[in-house]
């Protein structure tokens, strides 16, 4: 009895360590910036260059609006197949995967193919179009995650019970959508909504080549060119994202009359 | 037994209500590819009825439900209500309410919010809302619980919180589908009393699906008994209990015996089973001497011993006696028919053995001769 107890112990420890020695070894050497001494001087750099605040600001924005663009694209996509069409979601899962087969320099070589300035529409001739062609791109990036977690959130739910009875009750399309359906899927779309954030946060293909000022290429070239504020941004990322997965669990543990099955 | 002219009277009080009718399916049809769901089904509904829709998994019953709520489109035919015809109209724009199954409260909605939903998305101003919604739980008798959510309410307090917001809207007609059948018997019981008490309050039109015969015998003003997406007989439970029209509903509701032999004399009603005479009351119609034909006895009515007067007599051999607390059944077959008789329980009984040769007796008037089922 005792081995199989110890047994998947010693799997979660070696996992552990394989995590956080690592990063234990990232932040450690990060405190060495000055010779012989720990100390946050790596730190206290990379938060005083304005370029960390641009980029890691532009970053959020670009999060924030790739998560509404996701929200508005899948979750009525996700619901209507669980509804209507539910022969169609083979189909759509393999679509959704498409991006994780495809890989993003290829994505991001066929944009600038098809919406370069020369183009019929062109995306690529001023930095506005620019960030909203990168925004739908991030938005194809974190379409496997995405709508896997709200389709996860819908099938957790009685859609279409739900939906008739909100129907029955005089509720149209928008109403059922936006007042039924959306807050018992709450958590799913956090969910969601977190992948696609640190997805976004630290992407580096997509941006470096549409040459726009995002955190990945930043990451980038403080690794390129710097020894300890690259470990130093390195912890910082991995506390911002840390913070989200805090934020997503505060959120799903204050809301209310959550079906058990939907967390 | 009735007569002639007393049965066709009563085919009539069954298949068409008295009064004003309210709700009228129309020949209604549904086909999903080939395959026909539900066909010809024909009913008028009068005005605060409870009308319960009886039949096996997959007769149809259901079906025709969702087209009244407006959630499944009739292949043809017509619904109308109040005289207005809302066959192709949207759920959400037909003033039904409906009851499902697996209750379908918002999970994100407190019972007072769920209760509420429907007058909210009409619009109805904050006072008239908080007013209703008090009305409902009043009704139901859960005031006490209207901040609650669902999941913090056990099965019968959710169903009747699901019955509370398909009222909150003052619909015209209320649809349930088979409100019951996930709860506990005990429990189903007393909401099922409950259900018919509010209905008999408020007198509304109801429309009650169920497979449960318990159910639909004990709550309903008619019963519509279903089977293979067509209507085999529409009539009052009494009716349907004691004077099934087919082969399928003489099976389907309550217990029952069907003798198989053949006529003897059609206009005396005289068949002959395993060699012995059987006399219906009625004669068979639409037979002739010689034919193959079915006939129906429930097991209540059915006594051993030799009873007086021109009743049915009959001999076989006991083959099985169960005691079921109350009731006693005793099996005694013939030679190919085997009947069942239920008699009460009675501690100075004298129970028949195995195998012991017996007399069963039945009145004439409990013989029911079988139709085959309607083709239209």
């Amino acid at each position: 009895m005792k081995p199989n107890r110890i047994g998947p112990w010693l799997i979660v420890l070696a996992g552990a360590l394989y995590f956080f020695v690592p990063l234990l070894g990232t932040f450690e050497f990060s405190l060495r910036y000055l010779r012989g001494v720990y100390s946050f001087e790596a730190y206290r750099i990379v938060l005083a260059d304005p370029r960390f605040g641009a980029t890691l600001t532009y970053s959020t924005v670009l999060a924030v609006a790739t998560i509404i663009a996701g929200v508005v694209l899948v979750v009525p996509t996700a619901y209507w197949i669980q509804l209507r069409t539910p022969k169609l979601r083979p189909l759509v899962e393999f679509i959704t995967l498409m991006p994780l087969v495809i890989p993003a320099i290829v994505l991001v070589f066929g944009y600038l193919r098809i919406y370069n300035s020369s183009s019929v529409l062109p995306l690529t001739g001023t930095d506005r179009t620019t960030d909203l062609l990168l925004m739908f791109s991030y938005t194809t990036l974190a379409l496997p995650y995405m709508y896997r977690a709200v389709d996860t959130g819908l099938r957790a739910i009685d859609v279409r019970t739900l939906t008739e009875a909100a129907h029955s009750l005089g509720a149209g399309w928008p109403t059922i959508l936006l007042r039924v359906i959306l807050p018992n899927v709450r958590v799913a779309v956090l969910s969601g909504a977190f992948l696609t954030f640190a997805i976004v946060i630290g992407e580096f293909t997509m941006a470096s080549l549409l040459d726009r000022p995002a955190f990945g290429p930043y990451l980038q070239l403080m690794g390129a060119n710097r020894a300890y504020e690259p470990s130093a941004l390195a912890v910082i990322s991995f506390a911002i994202t840390w913070a989200c997965m805090g934020l997503l669990q505060l959120f799903a543990g204050r809301t209310p009359g959550q079906l058990p099955g939907a967390h | 037994m009735q007569d002639d002219a007393g049965g066709q009277q009563m085919a009539e009080i069954g298949g068409l209500a008295p009064g004003k009718t309210f709700l009228e399916i129309d020949n209604l049809q549904k086909k999903f590819a080939q395959t026909a769901a539900v066909e010809h089904v024909q009913l008028k509904v009068t005005r605060g009825e409870f009308v319960s829709l009886l039949g096996p998994s997959g007769c149809g019953k259901t079906t025709t439900l969702r087209m009244i709520a407006g959630f499944e489109t009739p292949s043809s035919g017509a619904i109308r209500i109040d005289g207005v015809d809302i066959t192709h109209r949207p759920p959400n724009q037909r003033n039904v309410g409906m009851v499902f199954q697996a209750y379908a409260l918002f999970p994100n909605m407190t019972v007072a919010e769920n209760i509420g939903f429907g007058l909210k998305v009409a619009k109805k101003p904050a006072a008239e809302i908080k007013r209703r919604v008090e009305e409902m739980l009043d009704l139901i008798k859960l005031p006490a619980l209207k901040n609650r959510y669902p999941y913090q309410l056990s099965g019968g307090q959710q169903q009747r919180v699901a019955l509370a917001r398909a009222l909150a809207i003052q619909p015209q007609v209320l649809l349930l589908d088979e409100p019951l059948s996930a709860l506990d018997a005990k429990i189903r019981v007393s909401l099922r009393n409950e259900i018919r008490s509010i209905q008999r309050t408020l007198g509304i039109t109801t429309i009650y699906v169920t497979h449960d015969q318990e159910e639909a015998l004990s709550l309903s003003d008619r019963i519509v008994v279903m089977n293979n997406g067509r209507v085999e007989q529409i009539g009052t439970p009494f009716e349907i209990y004691n004077f099934p029209r087919t082969s399928f509903v003489a099976s389907f509701v309550g217990t029952l015996n069907i003798l198989r032999g053949q006529v003897a004399d059609p206009a005396g009603g005289k068949i002959v089973v395993d060699g012995q005479e059987v006399i219906a009351a009625r004669g068979l119609e639409h037979t002739r001497a010689g034919d193959a034909c079915s006939v129906a006895l429930r097991p209540e009515i059915v006594s051993f011993g030799e009873a007086a007067g021109d009743g049915n007599h009959m001999q076989g051999t006991v083959e099985d006696v169960n005691f079921l607390g109350s009731v006693v059944r005793i099996r005694v077959r013939f030679t190919d028919n085997a009947i069942s008789l239920d008699t009460f329980n009675n501690p100075r009984l004298a129970l028949p053995q195995r195998g012991q040769t017996l007399t069963v007796s039945f009145p004439r008037e409990a013989v029911l001769a079988l139709e085959a089922p309607s083709s239209t």
